[in-house]
Formats: C-alpha cells, structure tokens, sequence
C-alpha cells in the first residue's frame, strides 16, 4: 500500500471526495459571511470587495487552489459514478428505493448543476459579461463615490432581474440538498464518526445545509422585495441631473 | 392462499433469461417463502417442466445462501429477516410476487435465481483470518477482551455474508459485507495484530472483483438481515485511512 491508493482504491477516492467536499463547505460558509455585509450597507460591502481586489497575493492563490479542489471532486465523483454503473449492468425488474433519501440517489445530479451554477456565477459577477446579466447595464463601470468598484450597486442591479434570481434560488436548493446528504456522507467517508455521535452529524448536516440555504438565498429575495433600490436610484437621479446639466 | 409469481429465469450464465409468470395455489400461510417455491416447483417436476432454481441452505436464517429479490426488495423487506425466514402470511391473498436473482457485476446469476458469490469468499480469503501458529489449544482467556469491544466485534461478526448489501446498493457496493468482516477481527486483540494488512487487502480484493462505491444511502443497512450498522462502514474507512497513512510516511 503506497499513497497512490488514494487515487485508485474505492475508499481513496472516498477520501478525496470528502476532503475536498469539506474544503467547498467551508469555502461556502466563508463566502456566505462575505456576501452577507451587503446587509451591512454599500460602504462594508464596497470595502470588502476592494479589500479582496487589492490582495492579489492572496486572491489567486485561493482560486486556484479552490480550482483544484473543484477539479478533483468533480474527477472523483465522475469516476466513482462511473464505477458504480458498471457494478450493476443488468438493472432490476422491479426494484424498490429502501431508506435511501433522495438527495442521496441524486448527488451527482445536484453536483452537476451546482458546477454549471458555478461558470454561471462567475461569469456574472466575477468576469462580469454584461451578456449573461440579463439587465442590459455593464457591471464592470460601476464606481461608489470613492472610485471603488460598487459590488452593492452591482449585486442589487443583478438580482433586480427575476429570471436570474429565480435561477439562483434553485441552485442554492440543489446546493441544499447536495450538501444535506454530503455533510454527512464526508464524516462518513472520513470515518470520522462513531455510534455515539452519528446521529448529531446527521443533524449538525441538515441545520447546516438550511442556514446556507436560507442564508444565501435572503439576498436576492431582500433585492426583490426592494432593498437597496433607493440607493441605485440616487445614482440614477444623479445621472438625470448631470445629463439636465 | 393464491400467488401469480413473476420470477427470473436463466438456463445458464450465458442465457439473457426473462421474467416468466408462474400459479402458487393452495399455499399454506405459515409456510416460508422457500416452502412456497419448493411446492411450486413440486408442480412444475409434476408437470415435467424445469424447477426453478434457487439456493437455500440452513433454512433457519443463519447461513446466508438464500438470496432472493422480493418484490424489489433484497430478502422480501421484513426488518432483520433472511428470506427463507419470511413467511407467506406477510403477503396478500392474490397478490402478483415478483422474485429476482441479485443484481451485481461481481455475482454472475448461473442458473435461475443462483449467482456466483465466490466474490465474497475471495474477499475474505484476502485477510478475513487471523494468522497463529499452530501446536496446542491455547488457554480459554489467556488474551483479555473487554466488554465493549468483544459487543462490538460480535455485532460485525453476526453478518451471514448474504449479499443483500450489494443487491440493495445503487452501486452494487460490497463495502457493508466488507466492513462487517474487516472490523469483526481489528475490534480483537487476536485480531488487531494485522489489522493495516488486513484492510488494505480486503478493500483491494473488493475492488478488484467490481464491486461498486459506497455513496451513503443506506439501503444495505435496511435490508441487512443481520441488522450490521453504517457505522461499520465509517469504521473500516477509518482503519483504511490510519493504514494509508503509516504506509505512505
Ligand atoms: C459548492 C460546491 C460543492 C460543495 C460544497 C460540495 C460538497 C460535497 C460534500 C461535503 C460531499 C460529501 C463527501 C463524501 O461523499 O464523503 C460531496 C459529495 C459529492 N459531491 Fe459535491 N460539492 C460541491 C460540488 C459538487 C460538484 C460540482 C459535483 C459535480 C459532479 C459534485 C458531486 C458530488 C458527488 C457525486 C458526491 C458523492 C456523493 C456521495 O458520496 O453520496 N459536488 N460534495
Ligand atoms: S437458507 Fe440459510 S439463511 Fe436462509
């Protein structure tokens, strides 16, 4: 037995897939508390965001870091799927789902569309193609009255389009139910679990997986039912004088 | 009481095979479901047609050789019971029985309702064992075994290596079996001695054999005549992961 068995064996590949799947919680937690300032108002979201721009150091070495995270959890979910296919080429007749949970039967479903959420995101709010925007204004000019990058301006002004708030909603459900199952699957996986306190992880994964859920998904709602649609305003006040002018 | 069986039939291992629809009449309900079969096949002999094959051994729920799918389900459904235990009053006058053989790459159906398991025994010739020298019976409780630990491993221990694990997974994985045999003997200080060898070559033989991935559904611990816990799992993914890490440093 060598290192390489991490990448062969059934149980490596287990391994990769939790331990990457736990470094994306936590990167999902973290950006969760990030996000969440823009509650906080346009100045600590703006400042956030020119704090993480300025800090290109640290930046890139988190993306791509997190890019190989991403990549071997995808290869190990695809290759343990593929596996799992091939250990049963004749299905059954007839074959009832017993104790299996849905979001279990369904991970690499959720998987695969939460990746495809992932390109979505980044090319709306990080690469910032007006295409992909659906509101017809350019994200990447947007400046706050100290010439920072106005993320506050930028995320009301996207989730002001229903069809992209919509379209959030449902991945952040899907990462719902990935993580509902997942959280606790990578304790198991991990081994790290033991019949004493296997029932709290259990727990400790549903409560998780709601707070991220509820947590993410109350900023496009906020922006729905108005929030922070004074501020863009004044911006457009602001433009009808200057063209008055 | 009247069954319509629908049950699998497969000349031989290299035969497609297919589901074909068969009378139970007047079958007694405190028969057991192999009771059940044997008075079909009784008609069939009767008739001069093809028993149908199925593999039962102790009848008593504590050998592990049946191993039917009842409908859809490995062992017919009933918590903690082995087919041959399952009796027919469970069921419904009238009702439509259908009866599989389990499904998985790694246990080619050779006849009707039989696969091959030898898959197991390959597994378990890996490192399911304890390696002592021969020579004199030792002393009863010469070795210590605390309370806990000789529970534990006895809990492991009662799997019957049935196989309903692997025909209840979505994957067709063997990893509840595995796990089960796996800790029975690391929980033990007889066993505990080769218990890194003893992981590694187990997991890698299942591998080899095309057993599928765990992905923590469940379903082998509901069907599990024996009642093993996931908890076994998390165990042997825990021993795998301790052994990979002394190998690898
Ligand atoms: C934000 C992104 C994601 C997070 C936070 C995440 C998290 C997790 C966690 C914690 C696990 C449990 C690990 C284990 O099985 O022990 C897991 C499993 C899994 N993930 Fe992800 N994941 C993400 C994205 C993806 C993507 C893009 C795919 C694409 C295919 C995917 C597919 C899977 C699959 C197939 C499993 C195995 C399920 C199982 O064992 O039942 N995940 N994920
Ligand atoms: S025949 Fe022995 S367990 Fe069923």
């Amino acid at each position: 037995m060598n290192i390489t068995n991490l990448f062969r064996s059934s149980v490596g590949k287990k391994f990769i897939m939790a331990i990457t799947g736990m470094a994306l919680f936590l990167f999902v937690v973290l950006h969760l508390l990030g996000n969440l300032q823009i509650f906080l108002g346009p100045e600590a979201i703006n400042r956030y965001g020119a704090f993480l721009q300025g800090n290109l150091e640290l930046i890139w070495p988190a993306r791509i870091g997190l890019l190989i995270i991403v990549g071997l959890h995808i290869w190990s979910a695809i290759k343990l799927a593929v596996e799992n296919r091939a250990a049963r080429p004749q299905p059954y007749a007839q074959q009832e789902i017993v104790a299996a949970s849905y979001a279990s039967r369904t991970m690499v479903w959720s998987g695969f569309i939460i990746a495809a959420f992932i390109i979505y995101h980044l090319l709306h709010f990080t690469v910032q193609v007006p295409a992909v925007n659906l509101t017809g204004k350019n994200f990447t000019t947007l400046e706050d009255a100290k010439n920072q990058h106005d993320v506050f301006r930028m995320m009301v002004i996207g989730f002001q389009s229903r069809v992209v708030t919509l379209f959030y909603i449902f991945a952040m459900w899907l990462l719902f139910l990935h993580l509902s199952h997942g959280v606790s699957a990578m304790f198991q996986s991990l081994g790290w679990k033991s019949p004493g306190y296997g029932s709290l992880i259990a727990r400790f994964a549903v409560v998780a997986s709601w707070l991220i859920f509820v947590g993410y998904i109350s900023i496009p709602i906020a922006v729905q039912l108005g929030y922070g649609s004074s501020y863009v305003n004044s911006f457009n006040v602001n433009a009808l004088q200057e063209v008055v002018k | 009481m009247n069954f319509t069986l629908r049950v699998w039939r497969q000349k031989d291992a290299n035969d497609t095979g297919a589901m074909v629809e068969y009378a139970a009449k007047d079958i007694i309900a405190d028969m057991s479901f192999l009771e059940m079969l044997d008075v079909v096949n009784e008609g069939l002999i009767a008739k001069g047609e093809e028993p149908i094959a199925f593999d039962s051994d102790c009848r008593e729920g504590i050998c592990g050789t049946c191993s039917l799918v009842i409908n859809g389900i490995a062992h017919g459904g009933q918590r903690g019971t082995t087919a041959c235990q399952l009796h027919m009053r469970h069921f419904e006058d009238g009702q439509t029985i259908t009866i599989e053989p389990w499904r998985a790459r790694a246990f080619p159906v050779l006849k009707d309702l039989v696969t091959d398991r030898g898959a197991f025994d390959r597994i378990v010739q890996a490192g399911g064992f304890i390696s002592v020298n021969t020579g004199g019976t030792p002393d009863a409780n010469a070795i210590p075994v605390g309370k806990v630990e000789s529970d534990k491993a006895m809990d492991a221990a009662a799997c019957i290596g049935c196989g309903a694990c692997v025909a209840a997974c979505k994957n067709a994985s063997a990893m509840l079996f595995v796990a089960a045999k796996v800790s029975h003997l690391n929980l033990l200080p007889q066993g505990k001695v080769e218990k890194d060898k003893r992981v590694t070559s187990m997991v890698t033989q299942m591998d080899a054999e095309g057993f599928g991935n765990c992905t923590v559904t469940g379903s082998c611990e509901a069907v599990c005549p024996k009642e093993i816990s996931l908890n076994f799992i998390a165990r042997m993914n825990r021993d795998y992961g301790v052994a990979l890490l002394k190998a690898s440093t």
